[in-house]
Formats: C-alpha cells, sequence, structure tokens
C-alpha cells in the first residue's frame, strides 16, 4: 500500500466531490436561517380590511388611518383643488398615471372613485417615509408657487393634490392608490375592490 | 513575592513559549518611524473608543429591552432610575460619534500621507471593511432606542434597499421581517447589534493591526524606513529611522488619550446632545408609524453620503440611481490604491495639483454634509431672502456631490498620464539624527 503509486486523478476527483458535497451541505443549512428573517406568520395575518366613516371629514380636510400598519390618507377636495389637477399636468411625471400605481377604476384624473374623495397610501414612493399634507393653493416655504399637495420631509419630493409626482424629485412614482370601495355613501372600506364587494 | 511572580511566568513559558515573542514582535520590538506626528494618534484612539464602545454597550444591555413595547422605555428607565445609567448611555452615544471623528481623522491621515499605496493596500481594504462594519453598527445601534427618528432612520435606510429592480420589495420585508421596520426588525437589529456586528469589528481589527504591522507603519514623509540604513540603539539589523512601539509610541500615545477622553467628558457632562449634532431632539418621542418627523435627517456622520441620494433625481422610473451613486461614493474608497497612481506617497512631496484636489474634496465631503444635515435648507433663506430653497439647494448639493466623484476621475487621470510633477523624496525620514 505504502508503495503504491498516488492515483492523482482519484485524489482530485475525491476532493471535488467532498468540497462540492460540503458546499451543498452548507448552502442547504443557510436556508433555515436566511428564511426565518421572513415576515412570520403572525405578521402575514395582520392585514384585516378596515371601515371608516367620512361624515366628519370637512371640505379641505385629511384623515390619516391605518391599514395594514399603513397610513392611508383620505382627503375631502375643494372645487377649486380639484380644478387645479388638470393645469398640473405638464409638471408631472406620470400625469396620466400610466404606471400601475393604482387599481384600474382609480386610473383616472382625480385618482379616485368620487372625484373629491381621495383614498391613498401615504408612503413616499421614494424612501417610504410618511408625506406632508400641504393641501391649500398658496406660498409655501419650499415652493412660492404651491398648488395644494404633499410635501416629503425626508427627501423633499412633491405630489400634487391626486398623488402624482412632480419631475425632478427623488420620487419616481405616484402614490399607491389601496383597493377600496364605498360602502355607503360617508363609508369608505379599505382593502376590498368594489368588484369583490359585490 | 518577586519569585512567586518569576516561577509562573517561567510555568506560563513552558507551556506557551509563542507568547512572548508574539507580544515582542508587536510592541517591544515592533520598529515604527520615529517621525510620527500628530495624525498618527487616531488608530491607538480608535482602539480606545472601540472598547469603551464594548463595555458601556455590554452595560446598556443589562437594562435595555429590545422589543418595540418597551425599548423607548427602558432607555427612560435607564437614563432616570438607573445608578449611573445616564453617564453610560452618555458615554456610549457620544463614543458613537467620536469614533467616527476619530475614524474619519485616520482616514485622511491614510489618504494624505499615501499610507495605502504599495506594500500596504491589504491594510487599506481591511481598514474600510472596518468602516462599513462601523457604519453598519451606527445604524443599527440608532434604531434601539425605538423613538421617532429611530423608526424612521431604520424605514429610509431599509428602503434603499427596496429600489433594486424586481427582488426589491421582497428584500425590504425579508430586512424588516414585518412590513413596517417592528419588533421582529427591532430584535435582529438588537442580535446584529451587541453581538455580530462586534465579532466581526473585533476580527477585522486584528487583521487590520496584523496586515499593518507585517509590512511596517507609513509616515509623514513617505518613505520606507525598512529600505534605509539598518541599525538602531536596540537592534543592529533593523531600521535606523525606526523606534520601539513600546514604550515610546505607547506613552506619545497615553497624550492622545488624556486629550480625548477630556473633550469626551466635556461632551458627556456638559452637553451630551451637542445641540442635536450627537442625540437628536426627535428621537426623545416614542416611534410612531403614522407620523413623519418634520425633519428626518440621519446622525451627522451619514450626511454626506445620505446628500448624495437626496440629490439625484428618479430616472427611467426608478429610485435606484441615488442609492447606486451612494454606494458608489463609498465603494470608490476602497479604489485609493489603484486610482491614485503616483508612487510619491507623502502629499509634502506632491504636486500641487494634488493638493488643490485634495482640498476641494474635502470641501466638497464637508459640503454634502451641510446639504444632508439641512444646514443649507436653512442658510440658504437666511442669506439669499425669499428664494426657490430647493432649487438653490439641488444646485449646491449636484455640484459638491459632482466636486466629490469629480475628485477620484482627477486624481487617475491626474497621476496615471503623468500630469504630476512631484518633488524629490529624501532617503530617509527628514527628522533623524
Amino acid at each position: 500500500m505504502a508503495n503504491e503509486v498516488v492515483d492523482r486523478g482519484r485524489r482530485r476527483f475525491l476532493t471535488a466531490t467532498t468540497a462540492v458535497v460540503g458546499g451543498i451541505g452548507i448552502v442547504s443549512a443557510a436556508v433555515p436561517f436566511i428564511k426565518s428573517w421572513e415576515p412570520s406568520a403572525r405578521a402575514k395575518a395582520a392585514g384585516a380590511p378596515v371601515t371608516q366613516s367620512l361624515k366628519k371629514v370637512e371640505k379641505g380636510q385629511q384623515l390619516i388611518v391605518g391599514w395594514r400598519s399603513l397610513p392611508v390618507f383620505i382627503v375631502n377636495r375643494t372645487p377649486a383643488q380639484l380644478a387645479q389637477l388638470p393645469k398640473e399636468d405638464p409638471l408631472l411625471v406620470d400625469p396620466k398615471s400610466e404606471v400601475e400605481q393604482q387599481p384600474k377604476y382609480a386610473q383616472n384624473e382625480t385618482r379616485s372613485i368620487k372625484p373629491e374623495w381621495l383614498v391613498m397610501i401615504g408612503i413616499c414612493t421614494h424612501l417610504g417615509c410618511v408625506p406632508d399634507f400641504y393641501g391649500e393653493i398658496k406660498p409655501e416655504p419650499f415652493d412660492p408657487n404651491w398648488k395644494g399637495g404633499y410635501y416629503c420631509p425626508c427627501h423633499h419630493s412633491r405630489y400634487d393634490i391626486a398623488g402624482r409626482v412632480y419631475k425632478n424629485v427623488p420620487a419616481p412614482k405616484n402614490m399607491q392608490i389601496p383597493p377600496y370601495h364605498f360602502v355607503d355613501d360617508m363609508t369608505v372600506q379599505i382593502g376590498v375592490d368594489p368588484k369583490e364587494a359585490g | 513575592m518577586a519569585n512567586v511572580f518569576s516561577n509562573i511566568g517561567a510555568w506560563v513559558t513552558e507551556r506557551a513559549p509563542g507568547m512572548m515573542p508574539m507580544y515582542r514582535a508587536h510592541m517591544t520590538e515592533y520598529y515604527a518611524p520615529k517621525n510620527f506626528n500628530l495624525w498618527y494618534y487616531f488608530g491607538s484612539l480608535a482602539l480606545l473608543v472601540l472598547v469603551s464602545q464594548i463595555v458601556t454597550g455590554i452595560f446598556l444591555t443589562m437594562n435595555y429591552n429590545p422589543s418595540a413595547a418597551g425599548a423607548f422605555d427602558s432607555v427612560q428607565y435607564i437614563m432616570r432610575d438607573v445608578e449611573w445609567g445616564w453617564l453610560i448611555r452618555y458615554m456610549h452615544t457620544t463614543g458613537a460619534s467620536l469614533f467616527f471623528v476619530v475614524v474619519f481623522l485616520h482616514m485622511f491621515r491614510g489618504i494624505m500621507y499615501g499610507s495605502f499605496k504599495k506594500p500596504r493596500e491589504l491594510v487599506w481594504l481591511l481598514g474600510m471593511l472596518i468602516f462599513l462594519a462601523l457604519m453598519a453598527e451606527a445604524f443599527m445601534g440608532y434604531v434601539l432606542p425605538w423613538g421617532n427618528m429611530s423608526f424612521w432612520g431604520a424605514k429610509v435606510i431599509i428602503s434603499l434597499f427596496g429600489t433594486i429592480p424586481y427582488i426589491g420589495n421582497s428584500l425590504v420585508d425579508w430586512i424588516m421581517g414585518d412590513f413596517l421596520p417592528g419588533d421582529a426588525t427591532l430584535n435582529r437589529f438588537f442580535a446584529l447589534h451587541v453581538i455580530a456586528l462586534p465579532l466581526v469589528l473585533l476580527l477585522l481589527v486584528v487583521l487590520h493591526i496584523a496586515a499593518l504591522h507585517e509590512v511596517g507603519s507609513n509616515n509623514p514623509d513617505g518613505v520606507e524606513i525598512k529600505k534605509g540604513p539598518k541599525g538602531n540603539r536596540w537592534d543592529a539589523l533593523k531600521p535606523a529611522d525606526g523606534i520601539p512601539f513600546h514604550p515610546y509610541y505607547t506613552v506619545k500615545d497615553l497624550v492622545g488619550v488624556g486629550a480625548l477622553l477630556l473633550i469626551a467628558a466635556f461632551i458627556i457632562f456638559f452637553a451630551p446632545t451637542l445641540g442635536g449634532w450627537f442625540l437628536e431632539p426627535d428621537n426623545a418621542i416614542p416611534a410612531n408609524n403614522l407620523l413623519t418627523p418634520a425633519e428626518i435627517k440621519p446622525m451627522w456622520y451619514f450626511t454626506p453620503f445620505y446628500a448624495i441620494v437626496r440629490m439625484i433625481p428618479s430616472f427611467l422610473g426608478s429610485a435606484v440611481w441615488g442609492v447606486l451613486a451612494m454606494f458608489g461614493s463609498i465603494v470608490v474608497l476602497f479604489l485609493f490604491p489603484w486610482l491614485d497612481r503616483t508612487k510619491v506617497k507623502s502629499i509634502r512631496y506632491r504636486g500641487t495639483g494634488y493638493k488643490v484636489a485634495l482640498g476641494v474634496w474635502v470641501l466638497a465631503f464637508f459640503g454634502l454634509g451641510a446639504v444632508g444635515a439641512g444646514v443649507t435648507a436653512e442658510v440658504i433663506p437666511a442669506w439669499f431672502g425669499n428664494v426657490d430653497v430647493t432649487t438653490w439647494e439641488n444646485l449646491f448639493g449636484r455640484l459638491m456631490t459632482l466636486l466629490y466623484f469629480g475628485f477620484f476621475a482627477f486624481l487617475w487621470a491626474y497621476t496615471h498620464f503623468g500630469w504630476e510633477k512631484t518633488k524629490p523624496v529624501p532617503d530617509r525620514v527628514t527628522t533623524h539624527d
């Protein structure tokens, strides 16, 4: 045995297979640890629809509701604010809401089911901050020609009063419209499409 | 008594014969250039701050509660009810900022004196890895008090990964372990902050020092003392311009230690928040996922990099470009040894173009810091009255971003095409007898 010539080919094959099998073992063993970082079953379960009465939201006011731990903006828009929307089109990245950031039934000029009621997830599409509501059409410190909308305190992205993003800001897309429907004239349910509701 | 100690010493040496030679190789017989100046304090000071952070950190974990419900209150508990808890926490928060002060100066020293150049590239790369680990460590530590800035800081930084096409959104959920930063996020950041990253940091520091002692320290003249004349007071074969690290530089470093502790004590006792720069007032409000703080900005040491994210608009329907530029601004630092191709190491013997460019780069870094920290947003209306702040801030910030990256392009071209006119480098360090 001791004097036999070493079979280098066989030795290389054994080294390679040992390394490959060991490597597969290490990768497989890593899977549970990596998967343990996924949202847990409990986190996934916490996502039921939310029903909200609109009776107390005055013209020009915003109400923030929590849905799936996300802030949902509900705004009762004034005729002046609605009239301003088409005039902003040339300054916007996606004035026609062509990027899928809303359900089909909200892909219109006002990005809503009823023109006056804006229901929108209040998360900046840049890095996830909650933009501040500057609804009034008046000069603001950050823009002397402000026409009402949203201003993100984190990286200064701007949106109009339909959540459509302005050009030349860090945010790439319009803010997201969640699935929602009107239960009756003054009650909205967030998280359920009109179709699902029947 | 002395006999007992020497007996114990002999007993240990017999069983671990490698220990004393290792001590000598790294301390009493590690010959460092004799011309170190003030800039050479910051390596050992970084080590001091690291030890302080570990010790104060261990004691903070004894009263801290890593849960979304309990974290904020437990920090207040440490501040108000735990005996000396306020001191331990202020030492930790001040230490975090001073860590970055010391490390930035340490890195600038290396850049200025060409300490990253052959044969010390590995020392530089390991040092850059330490810097990366330190940034991750600082970010996760910032999240732990679970104030409103902690929450939104976590949200913004984690969302950076959401800009990556295709996998971004699921990657964000994976990092957070939920659809918003919450219990799961806080718990895993706690685990990473108190055990995983400190282990990585310690390992990298050991490797950084081992790699340095392998090739020997650079010095303000940028000459290799190992290639100079041999023979000093202690050893006929060692560099003539070297002196033993211990006791010469240990004693010198003690002076630096005294100065740093004095500054740290002043901050801890008289201005622990340092006017909002070391501890932000918005973080005294508990985390609230429905309310973004009016002005969200990171700690001062991240502001230059953060400003770059803000200055780059989205393009082709994606916000990934700002994030790429921000990571690029750190990655490009790794490449210093291959971008700066001039053989002459020290700024003392380099061309005017290099000196000017380096100065501009430092100013751009501070300029970006001012944008990121919101200083420009305050200063522009104060100095120029009723102007469109965003436009002017973007203009300034984009110019600074251009200068930051432009420096590296210039540096490469300037040194690669031989445009630099260097001065003659002396054969030995300039201060020898």
